[in-house]
């Protein structure tokens, strides 16, 4: 690598670095206890508990679910109602003021699918904080947009960075650290080391981190292209005043689906549905078909089929990106590897920091052409 | 293994963009290769992905252990 190149190399890594590291770092320290909502929930007691039940009882219809959760906050509409793959027993529920208000505001609760019970508010409590500042740092979709991009400008970083790692370690044995020289040097290896193991993984979760970060824009694209086709006939029609039975709603739509299972689904009006249809997502059982939800329309009115198609390759992609996001498919082994390399990326991140301030130290002693032949000195 | 002429002698025998980007490569190979894993091939799959995706903290305890 001629030494110009490698200079120019050198320059957008820094900058790129430098513009996002903060963001970063807030990205990393955050997701850290994201990884283990879960677990987190269930130890500080925000996780729902199931309501105690008579023996041999059965579920009650989703229909009792859903005005069990209106009663519960009068006033509200229903926007979603959705099933937890490994909590059978529950339902969750999503109302609103209206099925436009702010998602902000949305009452998440979960009900005993026995009882018809309240039991307990979902994605509250010390998590909430965690995503929302991972997310949009509380400042709406702009925030999420500004996340997005620092997480491209992150990925341009890294691709930088693995260029450099060429020049710079291309004496060295791999992994070799030098303890004898300056603590400066000792930490350019580890930042070296850990940034290169590390690429492909942060490469993975950076750009599904950036494809969530736009999700809203492509299920807009979803909504204005198909959604409003598959709304067409109804077009100037008011939204339905009375709405079809809930239970014929899911029993039609798993007819119209054999062998899958329904995981959430949303009112007519919802973003994820047109101002006339109930849309219900269905989902597999495999790591990847569990993700990959197929949703089925229905008229809002009867609850008959109109649509069964898939959803589009870009909608699929986000779907398929979550896992490999929050590495959440692959059972607690994998979470504790996810946070270790986590810490990976923080240590690469803080000495990447440390390593532009001491360099630019130890040039502010010496003349500025002595400073650019040193650092080109070092590259080559 | 030590002995810097043995290892100089190992060099020369391979280019040298292999012996700077060889082991990376590997590493992200078997790293994409687990990342996917999981996702597709269902429990084994799962564990070929703590391999996998664990590798780079495998390496890293290695590097920290033989360094200090």
């Amino acid at each position: 690598m001629k030494a110009r190149t490698a200079r120019i190399w050198s320059v957008i890594h820094t900058w790129t670095s430098l513009i996002s590291t903060v963001f970063l770092l807030l990205l990393c320290l955050t997701g850290l206890p994201l990884i283990f909502h879960h677990e987190i929930d269930d130890a500080l007691g925000y996780s729902p508990k199931m309501d105690a039940r008579a023996p041999g009882a059965s579920k009650l219809s989703l229909d009792a679910i859903s005005a069990a959760a209106l009663a519960d906050h009068p006033g509200n509409v229903m926007l979603y109602m959705g099933w937890d793959k490994d909590e059978p027993w529950m339902v969750s529920t999503f109302t609103n003021k209206t099925v436009t208000s702010d998602p902000q505001t949305t009452v998440v609760k979960a009900f005993d699918a026995y009882t018809a019970r309240p039991v307990g508010l979902l994605g509250t409590g010390p998590m909430l904080v965690m995503l929302r500042l991972h997310t949009d740092m509380y400042l709406g979709l702009p925030g999420k947009w500004f996340m997005g991009l620092m997480g491209f400008v992150f990925m341009v970083a890294i691709v930088s960075g693995l260029v450099l790692y060429w020049p710079f370690t291309r004496r060295l044995d791999f992994a070799a650290i030098r303890k004898q020289k300056s603590r400066r040097i000792w930490w350019l290896d580890w930042h070296n080391l850990l940034g290169v193991i590390t690429v492909v993984w942060a490469l993975v979760v950076g750009g599904t981190g950036v494809l969530n970060a736009y999700a809203e824009l492509l299920l807009g694209v979803w909504q204005r292209n198909e959604l409003t086709a598959i709304a067409a006939p109804y077009a100037g029609q008011p939204t339905p005043a009375k709405l079809a039975s809930l239970d014929t709603v899911l029993g039609n739509a798993m007819k119209a689906t054999p062998g899958m299972e329904p995981a959430f689904v949303a009112f007519p009006g919802t973003p994820f549905t047109s101002t006339h249809h109930f849309a219900v997502f269905l989902r597999g059982d495999t790591p990847l078909t569990s993700r990959m939800v197929k949703p089925v329309l229905l008229d809002g009115e009867t609850g008959a089929v109109s649509s069964t198609s898939d959803l589009p390759i870009y909608l699929k992609a986000v779907l398929v990106s979550q896992p490999l996001h929050f590495g959440d498919y692959g059972g607690m082994p994998l979470k504790i590897i996810w946070a270790l390399l986590t810490v990976f990326t923080i240590i690469v991140l803080g000495s990447g920091l440390y390593l532009y301030i001491a360099r630019r130290r130890k040039q502010g002693r010496q003349p500025r052409a002595v400073a650019e032949a040193s650092i080109v000195a070092e590259a080559s | 293994m030590n002995d810097p002429t043995f290892s100089q002698a190992r060099r020369a025998k391979r280019p040298q963009w292999l012996r700077v980007f060889g082991v990376p490569i590997v590493i992200g190979v078997l790293s994409l290769a687990g990342l996917l894993s999981a996702l597709l091939a269902g429990d084994p799959g799962r564990y070929f992905s703590w391999f996998g995706v664990g590798l780079p903290v495998a390496i890293a305890a290695w590097t920290y252990w033989r360094n200090s």
